[in-house]
């Protein structure tokens, strides 16, 4: 598709991705999105391997820390290297990652409640084992 | 040097498998042959296999689905015979190939007749009813492609080359696990899967990218016809659902190559999350093939009633609806597993409500005929047929999501009936309808008429005749995938069923006499205009066949049913609109990428399967080189000038405005 019709329909639909119109692009503050955006993943991985062996902190919050720093990341690689931001020609992308956190998490808890249920269900080893021999 | 490979994977000593083969060879042979003679390879090449065209990747999208369907087919003739003979007795299939039949019967249907077909006919409609000239990554549709053919082009070398899998069509552990299936069947399966897998979550991103970021000016999402919604809905749970399924056989794998524990019954693997899993991408799957049948059916109700769709808006809700509900159901294929009752009445709660947006969409189609001037020309059949057929599929499968009556019923050949009731009477009429509908825009004349009529009575009847059988025998305890049997009460059943396929296989040898006809008298059955059925959205807007490029101007959407709008202001106007100004047109080059990817999936797919370690990584270097050169290409597009397109669309107008004005259209 070219150029041109680009622009003409541009009034109707947002850009797609890879054809964001070269008006106005500053290749420089793109790289200094980026930077930071590395800068902070490295220092949320760093913080958590230090997290996980230091003694500083209450040792049962760990995993809480750990949790919150996963998310925080998660959220730097979204805002840094994926451009999901709030403004108006990003309601796709938005959408597109709401769908995705629903259908995550529908599968994922849907799957954690279902095994528990198994499990519970489920005779113990030692008495299957019993029931074999 | 061949790993697992030797002579002894062939089967020399079954002689069904052997013969088949030696057939298919055969006829494979000479159709290269008589390609090559006539000179026509090089066309096929320029033409076809390296085609980046959403019109022609659907085409052979249809045509793969449909040599599939032949074979899948087969396997059916085979399971129903030889349950209509193994009464006290062992038929004529031994239990090891009759495992592997209904195995391979299952996948194929699935994954290589359903799915390519429905994936075809979004590839061919999509964007000509959005307006657009293609998807929005051609080059990585066609690798989608030819990744699909490279999966089903291993599973039909396993029926020569070793063996199939004998789990089901889905390799539930621990039975698939390498200490009860050490043959090379369940890895078939896995790898042809995983490499076609590729290719269709390609396409979800692909058609997810088209349909959200490339309309027409002025298509706004609430104007797009009716099958792109569900092309969209449909897509988007490809993009959500099918990483699950790569995921799972992707375990399965480390299970069965690295001694992995993730489905074992030792060191803490736990087989229930495979059914957990699977069936979390499983039930989506089976929204992602009816969801496009929708989409057709709605499509095709409209044209033939004459009238715009009734309730469009709620059809759109109902769509997108059922997009996220399909993922809260997947436990009721595993009610007996024994997760206890409240999970149970959730997810069977679930499934019942699932039914209602389903239940608002046959109300929709029904008030669209209703007070229409219906013509019963056969996808207006195959749609009414669908409508019939799959409410008393749905209502089946609404009585078995009630757990209880579920656990009766559960593995039966009344669960047997009931898929089928919903997937033939579902997707597979949803893909014919589409088929004959939209194959005058695809090839430029329409099929023939009498033949078509006749194969879709065949098929209905056969199917009720083949089908309703075993909803009786599974009331009366029979389950599934059972070679032989001694239960006097069953046999009439199970020969009556036998009897049905045999109708249907009459309906399948009329498609092909319909197909072969069509093409000898397509003289008298050409389509002029370029819209044949009087239709409603822009895809009948282009001539039939559409030019490379579409629409010679991106068309101008100022409402509901784009093409509709059009042709109303031309009658009443009594001219057509104004002749556009034409500019040059660029086109993505054809290319290679997508062969050439699938040429080394296919050699990786085998080395992995048969351990042949060097195949695998020569293929897979070859597979990344394939990537690289196609990163580093320089001319991307070649460009159709300006009086080129204009010579080419004048035609179309002069055609158009002859038909439009000469009252045929009121």
């Amino acid at each position: 598709m070219s150029h041109t019709e680009q622009d003409k329909h541009s009034h109707y639909a947002d850009t797609a991705p890879g054809d964001e119109s070269l008006d106005g692009y500053e290749a420089a503050e793109d790289v200094g999105t980026y930077l930071i955006g590395l800068g902070l993943a490295t220092l949320l991985t760093l913080v958590s391997f230090f997290i996980s062996r230091t003694t500083l902190v209450w040792e049962p919050s760990i995993p809480v820390a750990l949790a919150v720093l996963a998310i925080a990341q998660m959220g730097v690689h979204l805002v840094f290297f994926l451009h999901i931001t709030t403004g108006p020609d990003n309601v796709n992308n938005v959408l597109a990652l709401a769908f995705g956190v629903l259908i995550v998490l529908l599968v994922i808890v849907g799957s954690l409640w279902i095994m528990a249920h198994m499990n519970h269900n489920m005779m113990p080893m030692d008495q299957i084992m019993q029931m074999q021999s | 040097m061949l790993g697992k490979l030797s002579w002894a994977a062939i089967p020399f000593d079954q002689p069904i498998p052997l013969f088949t083969a030696a057939l298919v060879g055969v006829a494979i042979i000479c159709v290269l042959a008589w390609v090559t003679l006539k000179g026509w390879l090089p066309y096929l090449w320029r033409e076809w296999i390296t085609s980046v065209d959403h019109k022609r990747i659907g085409i052979m999208y249809i045509l793969l689905a449909m040599v599939m369907l032949l074979r899948g087919f087969a396997d059916a003739i085979m399971m129903r015979s030889q349950q209509a003979l193994a009464f006290q007795s062992e038929g004529y299939l031994p239990p090891e190939h009759y495992d592997q039949i209904f195995s391979a019967h299952g996948t194929l249907m699935i994954f290589f007749v359903a799915m390519p077909f429905v994936i075809g006919l979004m590839n061919f409609v999509m964007p000509l009813q959005l307006g657009i000239r293609d998807v929005a990554f051609p080059t990585l549709n066609s690798v989608s492609f030819w990744l699909t053919a490279t999966g089903a082009l291993l599973v039909n070398i396993s029926l020569v080359v070793g063996e199939f899998a004998r789990t089901g069509w889905l390799p539930y552990p621990p039975l698939s696990e390498l200490t009860y299936s050490p043959g090379v069947g369940v890895d078939y399966y896995l790898w042809s899967l995983q490499i076609s897998g590729v290719g269709t979550l390609l396409t979800g991103v692909n058609f997810v990218t088209t349909v959200l970021k490339i309309r027409a000016p002025g298509m706004t999402l609430m104007r797009m016809p009716m099958f792109c919604w569900t092309t969209l809905a449909s897509n988007l749970l490809i993009v959500a659902a099918f990483p699950i399924l790569t995921a799972t056989l992707a375990m399965l794998l480390l299970d069965r190559y690295l001694g992995f524990h993730f489905f074992t019954n030792e060191a803490g693997g736990n087989l229930m999350m495979f059914m957990n899993l699977i069936w979390a991408w499983g039930h989506p799957e089976v929204y992602i093939l009816i969801l496009p049948a929708f989409g057709i059916f709605s499509e095709v109700i409209s044209t033939f009633s004459g009238k715009p769709l009734f309730g469009y808006r709620s059809m759109v809700m109902a769509t997108m609806a059922i997009c996220v509900l399909s993922f809260t159901v997947w436990l009721h294929h595993f009610f007996t597993m024994g997760a206890g009752a409240d999970v149970n009445a959730i997810f069977g709660i679930a499934s019942m409500i699932i039914a209602v947006p389903t239940g608002v969409k046959v109300f929709n189609w029904l008030f669209t005929m209703y007070g229409g001037r219906v013509v019963y020309s056969p996808p207006m059949l195959w749609s009414i047929g669908f409508m019939v057929t799959f409410v008393i599929g749905g209502m089946t499968g609404v009585l078995m999501a009630v757990p209880p009556a579920d656990f009766v019923l559960h593995n039966s050949l009344f669960l047997v009936a009931h898929f089928h009731n919903v997937i033939i009477g579902g997707v597979l009429f949803g893909a014919f309808a589409g088929y004959t509908y939209w194959f005058p825009k695809a090839f430029g004349f329409r099929l023939h008429d009498g033949l078509g009529r006749a194969s879709f009575w065949c098929w209905i009847v056969g199917f009720y005749v083949a089908f309703m059988p075993l909803y009786v025998v599974g009331l009366m305890g029979m389950t599934r995938r059972m070679q032989h049997y001694d239960v006097p009460e069953w046999r009439p059943w199970l020969l009556i069923a036998a009897g049905g396929a045999a109708i249907i296989l009459v309906g399948i040898i009329l498609q092909i006499a319909q197909l072969v006809v069509s093409i000898r008298r397509r003289e008298e059955l050409r389509d002029e205009t370029g819209d044949p059925w009087n239709g409603r959205s822009l895809e009948w807007a282009t001539p039939s066949p559409p030019p490379a490029f579409n629409f010679a101007v991106l068309p101008s959407v100022e409402g509901d049913e784009a093409y509709w709008g059009i042709k109303q202001r031309t009658r009443q106007q009594a001219r057509l609109g104004e002749e556009p100004s034409y500019a040059d047109i660029e086109i993505p080059r054809n290319s290679p990428t997508g062969f050439t990817c699938a040429f080394f999936a296919t050699f990786m797919g085998f080395a992995l399967i048969w351990h042949i370690w060097w195949i695998v990584a020569l293929a897979a270097l070859g597979a990344f080189a394939t990537f690289v050169i196609f990163a580093w290409r320089d001319e991307v597009e070649y460009v159709i000038p300006a009086d080129a397109v204009a010579r080419i669309d004048r035609d179309n107008r002069t055609a158009r405005g002859e038909f439009a004005l000469s009252g045929a259209v009121s």
